[in-house]
């Protein structure tokens, strides 16, 4: 096929996919700095993930209370179960404060102090108040407010535009090819730096906080070109997911006083986590939960427990927690003031991702070989910055900070380098899905098979985990990934084909769940989300270590010699206790 | 497993690749009594039909995808339970007002455009300090109810002054400019009165609540454009 084919041909010097905190953030800082940048992204950039975060941006401001960037950097390695790396980590704390002036500048509508600061809350794992948040819509106006930036800044969107596959060669990044929703037809994006900023990929798990978007396609893209995947097994589940939807009920609730309850009525964190209580981080209290649901004790002996709020008031369920009262009631028709809400663990935060240095550079293998012109952000990269396990409101700061971060980077790269040489065949690999999706005669249906792999992930590599359980969806993804070659969709035309999108996202589900489940299987250890019932310790000497995992045609395999960095004489890793 | 009901849809359909125009096309579906109006649609899209089209992505009510319009009414269709429409079967059609591109996906172009003309970004003439700007909590409270706004569309959409005349701004374009004109921080506030203080801005507004109604953050819309009134009027004096 030749590039004239395509219906549109694009060259531009900076092209990001994805338009959420991270993608946002580079694509501002690059138009600001008089480059030429583009963003594609599949949903119109305001419905971008993003916009869901209620809680807060975290940075040590102290503006409410006694902090620190020494404070906030240990809190996060703490959180991170030592797997997260403290150069990065370093970097982050000290960008995180001008994170948020650089947000607060540009017009985001914080919540005040009483003498006109920006507000800041406590949060989970932080040990001083250092959420900044906008009530509880702190996402939305984030992302809205930079939005509005890029419009201002001319940065140029293709909205509805949904990236089919990359054009890597010779380790060197040459570009993308897209499919335009709207209006159907493939598209091909010449550049000389490309940023995978597609954002979380929980949706391969059935009770999920993640939006319908939320499919890690850049990371299936990624395994396709033969590159790795780093610290795929960590994926935190929250306490706290409305119960069969798996809709967040942000723990700001928990934060105000609310009880959690089994069947017969206890504050069962009390044999969990006797001091913290409802309070202890996110994985204690899952892990409680799902104990008390799997030993008959969830409500009913369903696979809920409750959350209860009722003792707060009325008054103050409204005024501090108006959303999770009116999701619950929205969902559920359970009104919070006067009865408790059915809540489950979902899948919520991937740790894991597409792995990338300090200056959100790709990398290829252990020793840090960078892919030339390819960078990640946000939440679909590792740096690593949450390591085992990121602390609420870190992650939001992360897709900002690190996004600005390699908006910088970019722009002087760009600077310095012709465009590579374009690929011999560049619509070949995006036109050879389409056409096996269309012309398929086979029977499977991916929305069968997409929930035959959303069960089994949650049933098999949640929570808890064990090698009998994992041996088994091993061999189910295996057989979920043959019947896939035999899809076909029933929509067979152009314009706004949900048909054709969902297909190949459910390819990139099947695709990186395999990594899941592999590094899951290899790293006999518990470490932060990662839970083992079989190995319930957390083992230095052997797992001290980051995972990279690659998808050869003999299935994945697996690498552990990439090194945490550590400041020993500083952070050296401690026991994780709260 | 809950138990199952069955439940009448007929959704407006439209194929720009087939139809000359629109047409129902009715189904019946099996889903659990709690399901929300996307519980339907993905429920069709997987098991009947994976030619239907619409927008979704957060399923929470904040990210604007699933505005459409419900047994007449605009609504979210990610929040909203099926019971809302009691004994009745559903009738699922595109927001109105806008072309529609496939079945419930209605090309929101104009409706984004005219946000881009009321200048929606904070503009400064004052020097930036080095840490924040100081905003008092009352001073934020001038703004944060219409921060929510999700820019769904339902409120221009259901808006007969917008079906009348397609160069009027509409609500939600208002509504954004007084989110920035009444930003403490910002500077710009006159620049941006002119450009709402026309015939196409605020002055077409008839106060006539559909916006309200229509909205699913339950913002106080016809409130605030009154307010714009006043300080364009203000400021015309
Ligand atoms: C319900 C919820 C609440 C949360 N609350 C908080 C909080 O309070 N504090 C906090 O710190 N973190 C929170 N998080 C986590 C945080 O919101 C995310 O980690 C972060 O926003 C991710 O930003 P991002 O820019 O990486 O991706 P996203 O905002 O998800 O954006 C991804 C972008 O990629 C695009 N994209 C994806 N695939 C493709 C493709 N194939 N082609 C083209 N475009 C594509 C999408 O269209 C989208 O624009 C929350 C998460 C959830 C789910
Ligand atoms: S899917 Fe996001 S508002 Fe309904």
């Amino acid at each position: 096929m030749k590039i004239e084919e395509a219906k549109k041909f694009h060259k531009i010097d900076t092209v990001v996919i994805g338009a959420g905190l991270a993608g946002l953030g580079a694509a501002l800082e690059i138009a600001k700095g008089g480059g030429e940048v583009a963003v594609l992204t599949k949903v119109y950039p305001t419905r971008s993930h993003s916009g869901s975060a209620q809680g807060g941006i975290a940075a040590s401001l102290a503006n409410v209370a006694e902090d620190s960037e020494e404070m906030h950097m240990f809190d996060t390695i703490k959180g991170s179960d030592y797997l997260g790396d403290q150069d990065v980590i370093e970097l982050f704390v000290a960008e995180a404060k001008k994170t948020v002036y650089w947000f607060e500048h540009m017009g985001v509508p914080f919540s005040r102090t009483e003498d006109g600061r920006i507000n800041q809350r406590a949060f989970g794992g932080h040990s001083s108040p250092r959420a900044c948040f906008s009530a509880d819509i702190t996402g939305h106006v984030l992302l809205h407010t930079l939005y509005e930036q890029c419009l201002k800044h001319n940065v140029h969107f293709f909205n509805e535009f949904q990236v089919f596959s990359l054009l890597i060669e010779d380790d060197i990044s040459r570009g993308v090819v897209a499919w335009d929703i709207r209006n159907g037809g493939l598209h091909i994006f010449h550049s000389k730096a490309l940023l995978l900023a597609t954002g979380g990929y929980g949706r391969a798990f059935k009770i999920t906080s993640n939006a319908f978007a939320n499919t890690g396609d850049s990371l299936s893209l990624i395994l396709e070109n033969g590159l790795p995947l780093e610290d795929m097994e960590f994926v935190q589940f929250h306490p706290t997911g409305l119960y069969k939807h798996g809709i967040l009920l942000s723990e700001a609730a928990r934060g105000e006083g609310a009880y959690l309850t089994n069947d017969k009525g206890e504050r069962f964190m009390e044999k969990y986590a006797p001091q913290k209580m409802e309070l202890a981080p996110r994985d204690v209290i899952s892990r409680a939960e799902q104990t008390e649901i799997n030993e008959g004790r969830g409500i009913a002996g369903k696979a809920y427990v409750h959350l209860d709020m009722r003792h707060l008031g009325k008054e103050k369920i409204m005024e501090r927690l108006p959303q999770v009262w009116e999701l619950a009631f929205n969902y559920l028709e359970v009104d919070g003031t006067k009865a408790p809400i059915p809540i489950q663990p979902a899948a919520h935060y991937s740790m894991g991702g597409i792995p990338a240095n300090i200056k959100t550079e790709v990398i290829k293998d252990a020793a840090g070989t960078v892919v030339t012109g390819l960078y990640a952000a946000g939440e679909a990269a590792c740096l690593s910055l949450h390591g085992a396990n990121r602390l609420g409101t870190n992650s939001v700061q992360g897709a900002a900070t690190f996004g600005r971060i390699s908006g910088t980077n970019i722009l002087e790269f760009i600077k310095t380098v012709n465009y590579p040489k374009m690929v011999a065949n560049p619509l070949e690999r995006a036109q050879r899905k389409i056409d096996s999706f269309m012309t398929n005669k086979g029977k499977e249906k991916h929305a069968l098979i997409r929930e035959e792999l959303q069960e089994n992930m949650t049933g098999h590599v949640g929570v808890f985990r064990n090698e009998t359980d994992m041996l088994k969806l091993k061999k189910i993804i295996k057989d979920l990934l043959e019947r896939f070659k035999e899809v076909s969709i029933d929509d067979k035309g152009s314009a706004f084909n949900l048909d054709l999108l969902e297909a190949f996202e459910v390819g990139s589900l099947l695709n990186f769940s395999e990594v899941i489940v592999e590094g899951a299987l290899a790293r006999k250890e518990s470490r932060g989300a990662h839970y083992r019932t079989d190995f319930p310790k957390r083992d230095d000497k052997k797992w001290l270590k980051h995972t990279l995992a690659w998808k050869t045609d003999k299935g994945v395999k697996l690498d552990f010699s990439r090194n945490v960095t550590i400041y020993m004489d500083r952070y050296p890793p401690l026991e994780r206790k709260y | 497993m809950d138990e199952q009901t069955n439940v009448k849809v007929k959704i407006l359909r439209y194929n720009p690749e087939k139809d000359k125009k629109p047409f129902w096309q009715p189904y019946e579906v099996k889903i659990e009594p709690d399901a929300t109006i996307l519980d339907i649609l993905n429920e069709i899209r997987w098991k009947l039909d994976g030619t239907l089209a619409f927008r979704r992505s957060c399923r929470s009510a904040i990210c604007g995808s699933c505005a459409m319009k419900v047994n007449g009414r605009n609504i979210l269709a990610c929040e909203t339970p099926m019971h809302r429409f009691k004994g009745r079967g559903l009738k699922i059609e595109p927001l109105p007002g806008f072309r529609i591109i496939k079945d419930l996906v209605v090309d929101l172009d104009s409706f984004f455009e005219k946000m881009n003309r009321v200048r929606p970004y904070l503009l400064l003439d004052k020097p930036i300090p080095d840490k924040e700007f100081i905003q008092s909590p009352e001073e934020f409270e001038e703004i944060r109810e219409v921060c929510i706004c999700i820019l769904c569309g339902a409120c221009t959409s259901s808006c007969p002054s917008v079906w009348s005349n397609e160069e009027y701004l509409g609500p939600a374009a208002l509504l954004k400019a007084y989110r920035f004109i009444f930003d403490s921080r910002d500077d710009a506030a006159d620049e941006r009165i002119d450009i709402v203080n026309d015939k196409n801005g605020i002055w077409r507004c008839h106060t006539i609540f559909n916006c309200m109604e229509a909205c699913p953050k339950h913002i106080k819309i016809t409130e605030y454009l009154s307010r714009l009134k006043v300080k364009a009027v203000e400021n015309s004096i």
